[in-house]
């Protein structure tokens, strides 16, 4: 037994000319930010302001930041997969061979899932939520520096598996008996497996963590029914966190013992049942899909109301909607294998529960529709992306529906048109969704808006690239042309292929606008900063903070009568309002605690990948360890004092009148 | 997992500390919370328990329940753990009276009560393995060893966190953070009963027949 | 009218994306596969009646509601009206209803578990998903063949799938249906082709890295005799496929070429299915019986 278990230099990619030159530039790129970090001595900062901060509206910033790096990976993941097989037809063999390319699209959708879409979500959640309830932080703040950084501990084991060892090559489904060691011996499944283990229990205790705090942490007044429906949704998503990822939890550990300690939970000897792990799987993994969208429909529905300068309509079939939509994704598991031989009334009960989904989802469009019905839409980059939402979103949900006909899954199943369903509903709903909302609350956690016009050159080359990537795909489905094919030999296959790869390289000049737009935002910040903390003339409770907001959210807890809070308060006159004197604000303190633990159970996880035993222990125990320390610390919180407060709030209100002086 | 469960405890346990001085509901806070993740440690027994239900026939050629069960055995170790259940609500009930000695009393009658289980349930498993019977044995096997060990590291975890909270009284005496973690123990330490109850009748009882 | 004029242009498209497939799932040769993308039409249109109207709307009032508009109505509190609530709920609801029944129904008419009636007698093929090519079993003629797979035209073909290692779906997307295959189980398939030709067979679900090679053709023969005479050309040929040549064949391999086999031992597909359970000396009668019927009859547990 070695040392360094099964690591040895063997498993690092000298080979791989791709993966040496990703490694330099990532090298170079990093010590630039480095150098930069230094040259402007922020390495300060970084640590006290960011790292250990427990501040929800930061940790929302460093999720989204995770959640954009993460889309570069996952995107280039995705264009060397449609570059491929655009150069792999009639029979050539491209220039990716299986080796490689399987772990390319086995991290695509690991990537984009876990870490860019969730990540994503949260950060919006986590910037959001608390101000929208009125609330000065989650309901436990440390915790949800530490859900940060195991979700970040899972991204950068998934970043190191590029380069030392591999990925998993199994579908980012990583369905047994071909997970098992008998199929797959490599360390790849096992990155799979703790990367998703560490960053899924991240998701769950910040599940659980903004559940205590929309339950128990609202502004006084405001009931269930007067919450704003993107906290609603969000709660939605966090009841289905809680109730799903815990299947996942169990599903991995126990694909961990059947592969670490010879177990036989899904093995093909001695009994052990791989259906077994596809129903698990997919008991999480249904419900996963809701837990991205709803939030979305959050998004888009505070999008439309504000920027249709209207409320929205139908808030309680909103509601109950979302409700609907959160149970029936629990009962709809077996529509990802119907092909799997169950009987016809099993199938068909599945088929119809699937579809049964699209009632709530189909109320909510109309919804939508309504809300802009006789409002004054000011057609902005946030409307952009809602508008493209409810025309693409329309057709996936449609392809969706037949999908879920076992009659029709039975020649559709696992094809391209498959694909093209998934990417209709994830880009086109989800994506699109969380892009709006990126630009929605943007100026209110970096205190300037983001640039209109390269805003619109992204919106359009993500909806142009998204209709050349994916309609190819529904065709290709028709055709015949099955998922994860390495290479084609089919004339009439090839003009798609082609068409596909060209959208790709569309979407790609939309996420450079997105870059670009960053940048020039950033450039420009000045002319483009937001003083009145309500850019958008918003309806609820975050548009009443400065941008960004102040550290302890709220001066005084604010007294809500309506769903539009922030609206009620600006007619009935109680908007940028100081008060004549304030209460002392009880804050918690920043800590390392978080992510010490976080990398401490990160290099517990690498170790466990590898199989350095006294590593993982060493891991393990040092975050046990930083926690207990944690548990026993006084010097936790303080007091910000009403002078302090007042001072803030006053050059808040000063700020904001100016700047409506000026405008009016 | 158990590692996980023994984290999360604590922490909800730290963030009371954060708010104690102000908020006045935050221990409430605090045990809402750890409510909510009691109920997502019941999904992932219920997993496992979902498991058990597929692969207890398969027993691959090897033995079934109804060869290595001893209900005699399994009785005892239910009873230990049942009664710790009741010596922990005497614990509370003289915590709640900030009775400090009596509390540390019946923490160490339950911790006791809890080391027969692990300990019973450990000669159990060894047995077990002594005779071929492992895990790796077959799928039956392998459900049985990972539904029971889960609840025994679960059972581990609260004998750890225990320890610290025994720490905890006699050093700071019964405080009311001190109060609010022994409350979520207890949830967690009912929690496990209610798991235990579930496991013999479904695992044992049920196998044995 | 309007209806009937939507319906009218979504078979348009539908002919038009149609004329330009060969192959795949909307060129069908099997009645199996027509059905079902009579069912892919028949649900996209109906579902085309709600979709093209949002769209449509969706444009319609963000132009019409657009803020230079200012002559249009602004009604910035109307946010609730009973009416259009209970129409928006009750559209969706209808169409889903209309869509449930007909999947019901065509789900039980597609079940791939029920022989094809009123078509005759069926040819019994055995298929096993090996990594990384198909083996086809011919238990009636006592032949076997890899990554071939041939039967007369007209005539139903029952398929018994299993896998020896990896999951894979056996797939002919001209015929019909999939279903997976896998270890230690048997699942079963009946397709039918309608006329002869050779039609592209595949594994449908991810099995590692020889996936894309195990491709096979189906070739429906013209006649009942054409199939015969192929029969007798596989059986000339003096390879046994018995316990042994099966371990070596089962070795991985990629892009295996096609093999007949002239001679195969009997059962060998039943000790496939079954030898995960025969892994113990030890064997327990009861269990093993028990589990391979818990394996094999997934499909018909259900249905109880």
């Amino acid at each position: 037994m070695s040392l360094l278990g099964k690591l040895t230099l063997d498993a690092i990619p000298f080979h791989e000319p791709i993966l040496v030159g990703t490694f330099i530039a990532v090298v170079l790129a990093g010590l630039v930010v480095a150098g930069l970090i230094t040259k402007y001595k922020k390495w300060g900062v970084i640590w006290n302001d960011w790292i250990t901060s427990i501040d929800h509206k930061r940790l929302g910033v460093m999720y989204i930041i995770v959640a954009l790096i993460m889309l570069l990976r996952g995107f280039s993941d995705a264009i060397m997969m449609r570059t491929q097989l655009a150069a792999a037809t009639n029979g050539a063999a491209g220039y990716l061979p299986p080796e490689h390319y399987d772990q390319i699209f086995t991290a695509h959708g690991v990537i984009m899932i876990i870490f860019m879409a969730m990540p994503f979500m949260i950060g919006l959640m986590n910037i959001v939520l608390p101000l929208q309830i009125g609330a000065r932080d989650v309901a436990f703040p440390f915790l949800n520096n530490l859900s940060f950084w195991l979700t970040a501990g899972g991204a950068i084991l998934i970043n190191v598996s590029l380069f030392v060892g591999e990925f998993a090559k199994t579908g980012w489904v990583a369905y047994p008996p071909l997970s098992e060691l008998a199929y797959s011996p490599g360390v790849g499944v096992d990155y799979y497996i703790w990367a998703l283990q560490i960053s899924g229990l991240g998701t769950l205790l910040t599940g659980v963590n903004f559940l205590v705090t929309v339950f128990k942490m609202r502004a006084p007044g405001m009931t269930l029914m007067k919450m704003p429906i993107f906290t609603w949704t969000c709660t939605w998503a966090n009841i289905l966190i809680a109730a799903s990822f815990p299947i996942l939890t169990a599903v991995l550990a126990m694909l961990t013992l059947d592969r670490y300690l010879g177990f036989h939970f899904f093995t093909n000897a001695a009994g052990g049942n791989a259906m077994m792990y596809i129903n698990l799987f997919w008991a999480w993994g249904h419900p996963e899909v809701y837990i991205l969208i709803l939030p979305a429909f959050g998004i888009f529905s505070e999008v439309v109301s504000t920027f249709a300068g209207k409320r929205l309509f139908g808030y309680k079939s909103m509601v109950y909607a979302s409700g609907a939509i959160s149970i029936l994704g629990f009962i709809v598991w077996l529509h990802h294998f119907f092909t799997m031989g169950s009987s016809a009334n099993v199938n068909a009960f599945f088929g119809v529960m699937t579809m049964v989904i699209a009632v709530p989802t189909g109320v909510k469009l109309f919804n939508w529709l309504f809300t802009i019905y006789r409002g004054r839409l000011r057609i902005s980059t946030p409307i952009l992306w809602t508008l493209g939402f409810m025309v693409t979103f329309t057709i996936g949900g449609m392809t969706g529906v037949l999908l879920a006909i076992p009659g029709a899954d039975y020649v559709l199943h696992n094809s391209l048109f498959l694909i093209a369903h998934f990417h209709n509903t994830i880009i086109g709903g989800a994506v699109f969704g969380y892009l709006a909302g990126f630009v929605f609350w943007f100026p209110k956690a970096m205190g300037f808006k983001l640039d209109e016009r390269w805003g619109k050159a992204s919106f359009w080359c993500w909806l142009i690239g998204f209709i050349f990537a994916f309609v190819p795909l529904y065709v290709l489905g028709f055709l015949g042309m099955t998922r994860r094919l390495n290479h084609t030999d089919n004339p009439d296959w090839n003009i798609w292929l082609y068409i596909a790869c060209g959208g790709a390289v569309i979407i790609m000049f939309g996420i450079l606008s997105q870059l670009i737009q960053l940048f020039v935002s950033f450039k420009n910040r000045k002319a483009l900063a937001d003083t009145t903390g309500d850019p958008w003339n918003g309806h609820t409770l975050e548009w009443s903070t400065a941008s960004p907001p102040q550290y302890y959210n709220f001066a005084k807890i604010p007294q809500v009568r309506d769903i539009d809070t922030w609206t009620d308060f600006k007619e009935q006159g109680k908007a940028y309002q100081t008060e004549q004197s304030y209460s002392p604000i009880h804050m918690p303190k920043n800590t390392p605690t978080g992510v010490l633990m976080g990398m401490s159970l990160t290099l517990f996880c690498f170790a466990m990948i590898w199989h350095i035993w006294w590593l993982a222990g060493l891991g393990f125990i040092a975050a046990i360890t930083f926690f207990i320390k944690r548990c026993y610390c006084n010097d936790v919180d303080y007091y910000v004092q009403p002078d302090e407060i007042t001072a803030i709030e006053q050059a808040h209100i000063n700020q904001a009148r100016a700047a409506q002086e000026a405008s009016a | 997992m158990n590692s996980i469960a023994t984290n999360f405890d604590a922490i909800k346990i730290d963030d009371t500390h954060d708010h104690a001085h102000e908020h006045h509901d935050s221990g409430g806070n605090t045990v809402f919370g750890f409510w909510l993740y009691l109920m997502t440690d019941c999904l992932l027994f219920a997993s496992f328990f979902a498991t058990y239900a597929v692969l207890f026939m398969n027993t691959a050629g090897g033995v079934s329940g109804k060869e290595i069960f001893e209900l005699d055995f399994v009785a005892v170790e239910t009873a230990a753990l049942l009664l710790s259940s009741i010596t922990f609500g005497f614990a509370m009930i003289t915590a709640h009276a900030k009775k400090k000695s009596l509390t540390l009393l019946w923490l160490v009658v339950t911790f006791a009560l809890g080391a027969v289980f692990i300990g019973m349930e450990v000669y159990e498993f060894h047995h077990l393995i002594e005779h071929g019977n492992g895990p790796q044995r077959s799928a039956f096997l392998t459900s049985f060893f990972s539904l029971v060990g889960l609840h025994g590291l679960h059972v581990t975890a609260g004998l750890i966190w225990m320890t610290v909270m025994m720490l905890e009284v006699s050093r700071r005496g019964l405080t009311s953070q001190t109060t609010t973690r022994l409350n979520c123990l207890s949830l967690f330490w009912h929690f496990l009963d209610v798991v235990w109850i579930c496991v013999f009748t479904v695992v044992y009882l049920m196998g044995a027949m | 009218m309007l209806i009937r004029n939507l319906c009218k242009l979504a078979l348009a498209a539908m002919a038009l994306t149609l004329s330009g497939c060969s192959g795949g799932i909307l060129d069908p040769k099997g009645q199996i596969g027509i059905d079902e993308k009579n069912l892919i039409i028949i649900a996209t249109v109906l579902m085309l009646l709600v979709v093209i109207p949002v769209i449509v709307m969706t444009l319609y009032f963000a132009w019409k509601y657009r803020d230079s508009r200012t002559d249009e109505i602004y009604a910035p509190k109307w946010a609730h009206s009973t009416k259009i609530e209970t129409i928006v709920w009750i559209i969706p609801i209808i169409i889903v209803a209309v869509l449930g029944v007909i999947t019901w129904q065509s789900t039980q008419d597609l079940d791939p578990y029920k022989p094809l009636e009123g078509k005759g007698e069926h040819l019994v093929v055995e298929v096993v998903s090996l990594n990384w090519k198909w083996l086809f079993i011919y238990p009636e003629q006592g032949i076997a063949t890899v990554n071939e797979l041939v039967f007369p035209a007209n005539v139903p073909v029952q398929y018994k799938i299993t896998s020896e290692s990896t999951m894979n779906s056996f797939f002919i997307p001209q015929l019909g249906s999939q279903i997976y295959s896998m270890a230690g189980m048997e699942t079963k398939l009946h397709l039918i082709a309608n006329e002869a030709g050779s039609y592209d067979g595949f594994s449908a679900n991810y099995s590692g890295a020889g996936f894309t090679g195990m491709e096979f053709k189906a070739i429906a023969t013209q006649s009942e005799a054409d199939f015969d005479t192929w029969v007798a050309q596989v059986k000339a040929e003096k390879t046994l496929l018995n316990k042994a040549s099966y371990q070596t064949l089962a070795e991985p391999s990629e892009d295996h070429p096609v093999t007949y086999y002239g001679d195969v031992e009997p059962g060998l597909f039943h000790s496939i299915v079954m030898k995960y359970m025969q892994a113990h000396d030890d064997m327990d009668k009861p269990h093993q019986a028990m589990h391979q019927h818990s394996a094999n009859q997934l499909h018909s547990e259900h249905e109880e």
